[in-house]
């Protein structure tokens, strides 16, 4: 009974924030189409989240959702649904959840696929220290910029004789500029002051050393950013160190891989850090990038952060700079509240509390009498109207008397 | 040397005797005169100690660029101020010349002495493809596979993270650093990377010893299996099969990504890791980073037949060279693994002991701790802690 009372609470608070908003009604013909891919796992919970905050905020956004699994097209080669990639191509946008990767199954990781099809070339990770989640490291403020299609990861192996494997990375020079290209662009679009070249080429010389040439070539086209090279082990000693000293980052498939997982567990782990894969025709497919966590599928224990903040990077990459600061504001307001953090960000909140918590953030101090005495009459005995309550004063109290009903906003 | 010629010249004279009651004396006296060999400890097995002239070891020292040659100097200082029966040979090698005479006379010193010290010889890209990583080719001519690092919280050291304990072990010979490469078309190279299974089941199998010996629980095999599934997959398959020789150990494996990012939220979990080459190189940086810097972690290279001792980060460190702010601790620490080896066990747990309390309990600091200390300041000290001491010892 509680269960159904709660669900038209909900229906009738958020209708309540929809129409007393101020913000002007956005008109059919602005709605931008986005591929959603919500994935495997915990996918599509945290997507269902993300709509519905989304919702809320009145994004011109047109959900559509499509599934990759891998099927094996004529010829024999394994590729993605045609359904999914013509919505791609049209749309130019996607957001995607987690997608599972087999240990040495039959068909190639759906991640990789993806990367093929669209020629994902730059994987984008900006990681910025969360105020209000705690770790041992604060002020980290780096992007890692990844090339994405060759290098380590080409999946060019052979077993040449038994017990000898050799397995090829591929550095080519075309796909070096590209991605150098797209770091000084990225650089000098965000107001960033520099850019570091990370490699190995003392020992893997000719591979990495065109990797490095081609970052130099390209530097010499953006003399306003400062561009650096430093080696892999180098990076990783100062970069637990101290990261306060790292800007852009820029280099090929497998340290970055490395690299950007390592300055993610600096700010708080797959759970907090958006990801977004820029592609050579346009396409740009954001996602988050922790795994699907099969664990706690279902169960309603996710933490959508990961996915809500690629969505913002998507606003941004799409021009909606106001949508994307209010969401990115809610997120992180609810995150140093600290009332409602999910069990891997040391709380014990439902994805769905998470959520309404990031909802509530956004009730505008004229809505709060009305909601109030709304929810006050449905009763105050249940657990969820009482964080309903608290939920617009909890920046300014610290504990809850509901029969206090002074407004503040 | 002599004695083994002698023994052996009188076996060939006895040797009418061999089938009868004498029994065969080549094996009588061959068992004496080597029992020392067999009281090795795990890290230096197969690894005959050097034999001894006069009762001092020879070691090569090879100073390379940047910090190497002040630290080593420092090294040498420390070691005649405690009276350490070893003789250091000097070979110095010119990391801008383009051949390779100087690396096969540091190779030939080496295989004569059986140990060697060294600083990092340094790599300058700008050289064509044909210079091979100078450091590399040391390793690979020697076979030396397996690359230890002993990662500690040391107490006198402010870092983010304490009580790490994490013990190191590196494929040192294959993998990514094969250096085989090629341009096939004009703008597409190639760069190989081999994995083989007997030095996978090599590296393994003493990762396994060696945590026995040490009493560790917990083997981790670090890889990326899923993205490289034959070679990697290969590596991690090895690291199966040995481990099911040793019940009383833990294994379990985890993807290189994933581990780094453990490392930098919760060390304290891992106990002790084999990974190859590459991946060694970025997790032993990392746990370097995580315990205080490159100037506080010593490094190991064992192979069969010879050990190579050198700082675990292997920097050259061009920046502050000469300049008297290096810290000495890494290179001193990785001069007292070299002095266990050699069996010289009292002299090593003197300088050890020495380094640890200037670290710990006097915390005099260099630049790269956050200390005012010069290199100088901090040996000085180091060598007073091992005149207090008293004992100047002499051997047996």
């Amino acid at each position: 009974m509680a269960g159904s009372l709660w669900r038209s609470t909900l229906s009738q608070v958020v209708g309540w924030v929809r129409r007393s908003s101020i913000q002007s009604s956005v008109s059919r013909r602005g709605m931008q189409t986005v591929t959603l891919i919500p994935g495997d796992g915990i996918g599509p919970e945290i997507s269902a989240a993300v709509i519905k905050i989304f919702e809320a905020a009145k994004v011109p956004v047109k959900w559509e959702e499509r599934n990759v699994t891998a099927i094996k097209g004529p010829g024999g080669r394994w590729m993605i649904p045609p359904d999914a990639k013509e919505s791609m191509d049209r749309s130019k946008i996607g957001l995607k959840g987690p997608l599972k990767t087999p240990i040495a199954a039959g068909h190639p990781s759906m991640n990789l696929l993806l990367r093929k099809t669209f020629d994902l070339y730059a994987n984008v990770r900006p990681c910025i220290s969360i105020e209000g989640y705690k770790t041992p490291y604060t002020d980290v403020d780096l992007v890692t910029i990844r090339e994405n299609t060759e290098g380590e990861y080409s999946g060019i192996e052979h077993v040449i004789v038994d017990g000898v494997v050799q397995s090829i990375k591929l550095i080519t020079e075309k796909a070096s500029k590209r991605i150098a290209e797209y770091a000084f662009e990225y650089a000098r679009n965000n107001q960033r002051n520099s850019v570091t070249a990370v490699h190995k080429a003392n020992i893997m010389r000719m591979s990495d050393g065109l990797f490095l040439r081609k970052c130099r070539e390209v530097a010499e086209n953006f003399k306003d950013i400062k561009f650096t090279e430093m080696y892999l082990d180098t990076v990783c000693l100062n970069m637990v160190q101290d990261p306060t000293q790292f800007d852009v980052l820029v280099m090929p498939n497998l340290y970055g891989d490395i690299l950007s997982d390592l300055c993610a567990g600096l700010i708080g782990g797959l759970g907090v850090t958006p990801s977004g894969n820029i592609g050579a025709n346009g396409v740009a497919i954001f996602e988050s990038v922790h795994g699907t966590a099969p664990d706690i599928a279902g169960l309603d224990l996710a933490n959508p952060t990961a996915l809500l903040l690629s969505a913002v990077m998507m606003l941004r990459h799409m021009g909606l700079h106001p949508h994307a600061d209010k969401i990115q504001t809610a997120c992180f307001d609810t995150i140093r509240d600290k009332k409602f953090l999910t069990k891997d960000l040391g709380g014990n909140a439902k994805c769905s509390e998470f959520k309404i918590a990031v909802l509530m953030t956004w009730t505008a101090g004229s809505t709060v009498i009305p909601m109030l005495i709304a929810l006050l009459l449905l009763g105050s005995r249940t657990r969820i109207s009482v964080f309903l309550i608290s939920g617009p004063f909890y920046r300014e109290t610290k504990h809850v008397d509901v029969s206090v009903l002074s407004p503040h906003s | 040397m002599a004695s083994h010629s002698a023994v052996l010249s009188m076996s060939r004279l006895l040797s009418p005797f061999r089938g009868g009651l004498l029994g065969n004396p080549t094996k009588v006296f061959g068992t004496t005169l080597t029992s020392h060999r067999n009281k090795t400890l795990l890290t230096g097995d197969n690894i005959p100690p050097p034999a001894k002239y006069g009762g001092r070891h020879t070691v090569t020292l090879i100073p390379g660029d940047g910090i190497g040659p002040e630290l080593l100097n420092h090294v040498r200082e420390v070691f005649r101020f405690s009276c350490v029966p070893v003789d250091f040979e000097v070979v110095h090698v010119n990391s801008a010349l383009e051949t390779d005479s100087d690396m096969d006379n540091a190779i030939t010193a080496i295989r004569r002495n059986g140990v060697a010290l060294k600083g990092n010889i340094e790599t300058k890209h700008t050289l064509p493809p044909s210079v091979k990583s100078r450091n590399n080719v040391l390793r690979t001519s020697l076979d030396l596979y397996a690359n230890v690092m002993h990662c500690q919280s040391l107490p006198g050291v402010q870092t983010r993270h304490k009580n790490i304990d994490i013990i190191i072990i590196r494929e040192n010979t294959e993998g990514e650093y094969s250096s085989l490469e090629h341009e096939s078309v004009s703008g597409v190279v190639e760069c190989l990377k081999i994995i083989t299974r007997n030095n996978s089941l090599r590296i393994a199998d003493y990762a396994f010893r060696l945590a026995r010996e040490k009493g560790r629980r917990r083997v981790t095999a670090v890889h990326k299996a899923n993205i490289m599934k034959l070679g990697d997959g290969l590596f991690l398959q090895c690291c199966r099969e040995v481990a099911s020789g040793y019940p009383e150990i833990t294994f379990d494996s985890m993807i290189v990504d994933n581990t780094t990012m453990q490392l930098v939220s919760k060390p304290q979990q891992f106990d002790v890791m084999v990974m190859p080459n590459l991946y060694g190189n970025v997790v032993s940086n990392v746990c370097a980073g995580l315990v205080g810097g490159p100037g506080l972690v010593p490094g190991a290279n064992y192979g069969q037949a010879y050990a190579v001792f050198e700082t675990a980060t292997r920097n050259t460190g061009k920046s502050i060279a000469d300049k008297n702010i290096a810290n000495p601790t890494a290179m001193l620490l990785a001069s007292c693994m070299m002095l266990d080896h050699l069996q010289l066990y009292d002299y090593a747990s003197l300088i050890r002991n020495a380094v640890l309390t200037t670290m710990n309990e006097t915390r005099l600091h260099t630049a790269d701790l956050g200390g005012q200390g010069t290199t100088s300041e901090v040996v000085q000290s180091i060598m007073r802690i091992i005149q207090s001491k008293g004992q100047l010892i002499s051997e047996f």
